[in-house]
C-alpha cells in the first residue's frame, strides 16, 4: 500500500509541467464552478433567508400600486395575526445611480420587531425611533460610503421628487451571515407628511403590509382569510408568504440563473473531457509498464490503484486549491459588487459541491483508460502494440 | 534421465489479423528437463517470443496443453496464472522493463511486494539478489542512472529475488555491448550452474546461444534441433 501511495506519488513528478497544469485546469474550473454556484445561492438568498412565520400582503393588481394604510387595523383583526407592519419602496438615489442600494420607508417598530435579524442595540434603536428624520442603514452599506452615526445623508427621490435629508441614528448588523447588511429604512410617518403637502392623492398609502403570525402551517388559511376581507373592495389584495413573495422577485431572472446553472456544469463537463484526455495519454505512454506490472504478477486490483489514485491525487490537487482561491474570489465580488450581491458567502454545499465535483472528474478521468489497461493482454502490452 | 519441468504438448497459436488467422506456431511437443539452460533460436518473426510467452503462462495457446512441475497452466483462469507466475517464472527482457521512478533497489523488491514477507525478509532477499548481480552500489540508483549492462543485471536480480524455477529471456543480450552481454551470459550460466535454474532464453545471438545446454531452432512456427538451411 505504501508502495503504491510512492509510485503514485512519483509519477506525477514525470511530467511535472503536465500535471501542474492538469492540477490548474482542475483548479480553475472548480473555482468558477464554486463561484457560479454562489451566484444563484445568493440570488435565491431572499427566499432562503425569508422566514416561514411571515407573511406580505399586496395590491393584487400589482405591486407598483399601494394600499390604504387603514388595512392594517383589519389585517390585525384576522385570526392567526401576531402583529403587522408595512413598508413603501422608496427608490431613492445617494448622489449617483451607480451607488444603488435599496431603501424602504417603514413603520419602524412593527417592522423591527416582525424582523429580529436585523440587530440594533437598544439606544441606537430608541434614537431611531425618537426622530422622524431618521434612517438606519445596514453596517455593509455604512462601511460602503463611510457613513457613521450622526451624518446626514441627501437622497434623491425617483418615485418621489425632490432631496430627502436623513440623520442615520443607527447602523444594524445582520444576525446571521446571510442577512443582506445593505438596505436603508426609515420612518414611513416623514415619507407620508411630505406626500400630503405634495401629492396628497396619494398620502396614506403603503406599497405592502409585512404580517407576522402565531402558527406557520396555517398560513394558507391566513392569507386567504386576509384576501377576503378585501375583496370587491378598491384596492384588493394578494397575501403570501415571504418565501413566495420573494420568489416572485426571482422568477422575473429565473432564466439568468439557469443559464449561470447551466454553464456551472459546461465548466466542469468540459474539465472532465481535459483531465481524461490527460490521463489517457499517461495511461497510454505507460503501457509497457502495466504490461510489466502484470507479468510480475500484479493484478487488476493493483492497476485500478494506480491510475485510480494517480487520478484522483491529481484532481484532488485542484480541487482543493480551487476551493481554497474560491474564498479571497469571494470577498473580491463581495467588495467589488456589492451593489448587486448583498451578501456573497461560499455555503458549506456549494463546497461539497466542489468535492464531489472533484470526485467525479477524477472519477471519469480514470475509468476509461483503466478499462484499457486492465483488458490490454500482457503480451501485446510488452511488445508496445497499443 | 532427468525429470522435465516444462512439458509441452501439441501446442498451436494464431494471431487474428483483422479478417486474417496469422498461425504463429505449429503443433508443437517438447520438454524441457529440470535444470537446463536451453535456447531458442530463429529468425526474426519465427515465433520465438510467442513460444517463450506461452511458456511463461503470459499468453495462452490455442490448442495443446503446458504442463509445467506437474501444473496444466493452459487450464488456469486469469488470476490463478497470475499468481502462478508470481511464484514460478522469473522474466527477462530485451530492453531491462525496469520501473523508470523506482530505484534498483526498489525495482528487485517489486515482485516481493506479492509475497507474505516482512520488510526486512524483502531487503534480505533484495539484497542478496544484488549481490550475486554485484550491483550492491547502484542500490540507490534510478535506471535512467545505470548503463544499459547495469540495468540488464538489476532486471535479472528482479527476476531471481522470488527464487523462481523457472527463468525466462527474451533475447537479454539484444540490447547491449559484447562487454555487457558477456557479463549477462556469465550471470545466467551461473544462475543455471551454481542456482540450478531452469533457464529458457530466446536468442539471436550465436555467441549466446553457444552457452546454452540445449539449442532448439524454430522456423515459421515449427521447432527443429537443428537450424533450417538459412544461414543462421
Ligand atoms: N498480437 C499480435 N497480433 C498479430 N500478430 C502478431 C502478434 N504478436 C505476434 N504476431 C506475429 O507473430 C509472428 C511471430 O512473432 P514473435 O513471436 O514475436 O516472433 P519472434 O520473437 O521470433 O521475432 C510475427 O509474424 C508477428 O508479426
Ligand atoms: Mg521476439
Amino acid at each position: 500500500m505504501t508502495h503504491l501511495l510512492i509510485l503514485i506519488y512519483r509519477n506525477l513528478f514525470r511530467h511535472k509541467l503536465r500535471t501542474f497544469l492538469t492540477i490548474l485546469a482542475v483548479a480553475v474550473a472548480i473555482l468558477s464552478f464554486g463561484i457560479l454556484r454562489t451566484v444563484i445561492d445568493v440570488w435565491y438568498l431572499g427566499v432562503e433567508v425569508a422566514s416561514a412565520n411571515r407573511l406580505v400582503t399586496r395590491n393584487a393588481i400589482s405591486l407598483i400600486f399601494s394600499l390604504p394604510v387603514s388595512y392594517r387595523e383589519k389585517i390585525m383583526s384576522v385570526d392567526g395575526v401576531k402583529s403587522v407592519s408595512y413598508g413603501n419602496w422608496f427608490g431613492g438615489i445617494y448622489i449617483d445611480e451607480k451607488n444603488f442600494f435599496p431603501n424602504f420607508a417603514i413603520e419602524p417598530k412593527g417592522y423591527l420587531g416582525l424582523y429580529p435579524e436585523l440587530v440594533l442595540n437598544e439606544k441606537e434603536k430608541i434614537d431611531f425611533f425618537k426622530d422622524r428624520k431618521s434612517a438606519i442603514v445596514g453596517e455593509k452599506l455604512a462601511k460602503r460610503f463611510g457613513w457613521k452615526i450622526g451624518d446626514t445623508v441627501t437622497l434623491k427621490g425617483t418615485i418621489f421628487q425632490g432631496n430627502w435629508d436623513f440623520t442615520i441614528r443607527g447602523i444594524y448588523k445582520g444576525r446571521d451571515k446571510n442577512t443582506d447588511e445593505t438596505i436603508f429604512f426609515f420612518h414611513w410617518d416623514y415619507l407620508n407628511e411630505m406626500v400630503k403637502k405634495t401629492m396628497p392623492t396619494y398620502a396614506d398609502q403603503t406599497g405592502f403590509f409585512v404580517i407576522g403570525i402565531k402558527d406557520a402551517s396555517r398560513a394558507g388559511e391566513i392569507s386567504q382569510n386576509i384576501d377576503s376581507i378585501f375583496k370587491n373592495s378598491l384596492a384588493e389584495t394578494i397575501t403570501e408568504t415571504e418565501k413566495a413573495f420573494n420568489m416572485g422577485f426571482v422568477a422575473m431572472t429565473e432564466a439568468i440563473v439557469v443559464v449561470i446553472e447551466l454553464v456551472s456544469y459546461i465548466v466542469i463537463f468540459i474539465i472532465m473531457a481535459v483531465s481524461a484526455n490527460t490521463m489517457a495519454m499517461t495511461v497510454r505512454e505507460r503501457s509497457n509498464e502495466y504490461a510489466v506490472f502484470k507479468t510480475l504478477g500484479f493484478r487488476t486490483i493493483h492497476l485500478l490503484g494506480l491510475i485510480f489514485g494517480e487520478s484522483f491525487l491529481i484532481t484532488m490537487s485542484g480541487c482543493l486549491l480551487g476551493i481554497a482561491l474560491s474564498f479571497p474570489i469571494a470577498d473580491l465580488f463581495s467588495a467589488s459588487l456589492s451593489e448587486f450581491f448583498p451578501v456573497f458567502n461560499i455555503s458549506m454545499q456549494t463546497i461539497l459541491f466542489d468535492v464531489v465535483g472533484g470526485c467525479l472528474i477524477a472519477l471519469t478521468a480514470a475509468v476509461f483508460p483503466s478499462i484499457k489497461a486492465i483488458n490490454t493482454d500482457i503480451a501485446n502490452g510488452l511488445r508496445k502494440l497499443i | 534421465m532427468k525429470e522435465p519441468v516444462v512439458s509441452i504438448k501439441n501446442i498451436c497459436k494464431a494471431y487474428q489479423k483483422g479478417s486474417e488467422t496469422i498461425p504463429v506456431i505449429h503443433d508443437i511437443t517438447f520438454d524441457i528437463i529440470d535444470g537446463d539452460f536451453l535456447s531458442l533460436m530463429g529468425p526474426s518473426g519465427s515465433g520465438k517470443t510467442t513460444l517463450l510467452n506461452l511458456i511463461a503462462g503470459i499468453d495462452k495457446p490455442d490448442c495443446g496443453e503446458i504442463i509445467v512441475s506437474g501444473i496444466n497452466i493452459t487450464r488456469l483462469s486469469e488470476s490463478e496464472l497470475s499468481r502462478w507466475r508470481a511464484i514460478n517464472v522469473g522474466f527477462i527482457f530485451q530492453f531491462y522493463n525496469l520501473i523508470p521512478v523506482l530505484t534498483a533497489f526498489e525495482n528487485v523488491e517489486l515482485p516481493l511486494l506479492l509475497s507474505p514477507l516482512s520488510k526486512s525478509q524483502r531487503r534480505e532477499h533484495v539484497i542478496s539478489a544484488l549481490r550475486v548481480v554485484d550491483l550492491l552500489d547502484r542500490i540507490d540508483h534510478k535506471p535512467k542512472e545505470l548503463s544499459g549492462g547495469q540495468q540488464q543485471r538489476v532486471a535479472i536480480a528482479r527476476a531471481i529475488v522470488t527464487d523462481p524455477a523457472i527463468i525466462v529471456a527474451d533475447e537479454p543480450t539484444g540490447d547491449l555491448d559484447r562487454k555487457s552481454a558477456t557479463d549477462v551470459l556469465n550471470l545466467m550460466t551461473r544462475l543455471n550452474d551454481e542456482f540450478g535454474k531452469t533457464i529458457i532464453m530466446v536468442t539471436h545471438d550465436m555467441r549466446a546461444a553457444k552457452r546454452a545446454k540445449t539449442i532448439k531452432y524454430l522456423d515459421k512456427g515449427y521447432l527443429n534441433d537443428s537450424p533450417a538451411n538459412t544461414d543462421l
